[in-house]
């Protein structure tokens, strides 16, 4: 018992952390990719009252990363969305290697089918 | 407006916004998509993708303060997490179906809850010391930091929490917001678990619900990177002075004030559906 607790205590150090880092360094690529699209955008119109949908770019993982590549500003932003959607599916992947360290199996299949919901939808086909 | 101007003030509403729904503990994401709906103008879908990823960011922020204080319970936010998840999918999947004045009365009614919630007396809980036989099974009961020393806890009714907490997830991928009102109701009022760690926990949880729908809203389409960047950036800020200044301040007046926003908000939202304004 008392090993187990301490692998808690020691996984909730470090899964506050990545939490931190994850937040932090997403609102960064936020801010910068939000600047980059201000300079090149800020004096157009603004509209958001019609739905459109995003262009495919701003979609998938793969469009953002293109989109990138050409330097676009809306897609630095969405790379930092998606940090951010990953930053509690890194700490649940964590969480998964410390309840298999301390061999609890129960707690290792929980915590996989939550990761197998996470990772569907985010990368899911519908 | 142009982009520059629409940026700087819907990130002010969102500071604002993230500020002060720390401060009552309310969270800001009940009133950003109201407020991105009503006095911007902007489409409830794209509203709903915007405060669904600041959700993310506020919750994170926060739990990761709290993990590291010992209340977080990381076995019962695990297991629970498998009821949101899926609730959440299923939200973010309804929301893609159901018409957008459908989702504004849902969300109009959500907002009157969570104002009537936070208005009422907190009903005390009385202390159960008896274990519960599936939460010990669950190695759920656990302890917590007091003044004299470690404190603990026994579990209960996890069915019933299960349940709420699925209802819970729904509620989050719906309508992008946090539903934490809901999650601590579950923690607090059905499972008896200490009000802290109930608080604590709902937040490490409210993170992940929200990514388990924001995948679907972003391959969907939903979550506009222009309109979303402000709204993040400024929520995220403003929780984060908040959850400072909480410790020195008096917060029934604020509460109040913020409940009567809500309400306010609520009913717009209500109206708005009911006619078909959305």
């Amino acid at each position: 018992m008392a090993r187990s607790e301490w692998t808690d205590r020691r996984v909730e150090t470090i899964v506050g952390n990545l939490l931190r880092a994850g937040v932090i360094v997403s609102a960064l690529v936020v801010l910068a990719g939000g600047a980059v699209f201000l300079i090149r955008h800020g004096f157009e119109p603004a509209n958001y009252r019609v739905f459109r949908g995003e262009p495919s770019e701003l979609k998938h993982i793969r469009g953002v990363l293109r989109g990138i590549a050409g330097l676009h500003g809306r897609a630095f932003i969405q790379l930092g969305l998606l940090l951010l959607i990953a930053t509690p599916i890194a700490r649940v992947a964590l969480a998964l290697f410390g309840f298999a360290e301390e061999r609890d199996r129960m707690y290792v299949g929980f915590t996989a089918a939550v990761l197998v919901v996470l990772l569907y939808s985010l990368l899911g086909s519908a | 407006m142009n982009n520059l101007e629409f940026s700087l003030l819907v990130g002010a509403c969102s500071l604002v916004a993230g500020f002060l729904g720390a401060l009552t503990g309310l969270g800001g994401g009940v009133v950003l998509v109201p407020l991105l709906t009503v006095l911007f103008h902007v489409d409830i879908r794209y509203a709903i993708g915007a405060s669904l990823v600041s959700v993310i960011a506020t919750s994170s922020g926060a739990a990761a303060a709290y993990v590291k204080e010992g209340f977080t319970n990381i076995r019962i936010g695990m297991f629970l997490e498998i009821a949101t998840t899926l609730g959440a999918l299923l939200g973010a999947y309804v929301a893609l179906m159901v018409p957008t004045p459908a989702i504004a009365i849902i969300f109009g009614m959500m907002m009157l809850y969570s104002a009537y919630l936070s208005g009422r007396p907190q009903p005390i809980v009385p202390v159960d010391d008896h274990p519960d036989p599936l939460a010990t099974r669950l190695r759920m009961n656990g302890t917590y930091p007091s003044l004299d020393g470690p404190r603990a806890y026994y579990v209960h009714r996890v069915p019933a929490g299960f349940g709420l907490m699925f209802g819970a997830g729904t509620l989050s991928g719906l309508l992008g917001i946090g539903s934490g009102a809901v999650k601590v109701l579950a923690m607090d009022q059905a499972m008896k678990i200490p009000f802290k760690v109930s608080t604590t926990t709902s937040n490490l949880m409210i993170g992940v619900t929200a990514a388990a729908s924001a995948g679907v809203y972003m391959r969907r389409g939903y979550v506009d990177p222009a309109l979303a960047m402000p709204v993040m950036l400024g929520v995220l800020i403003g929780s984060l002075v908040g959850t400072r200044v909480l410790a020195r301040t008096r917060t029934r007046w604020l509460r109040l004030v913020f409940s009567v926003v809500i309400v306010l908000l609520g009913m717009e939202m209500l109206y708005k559906g009911i006619w078909g304004r959305i």
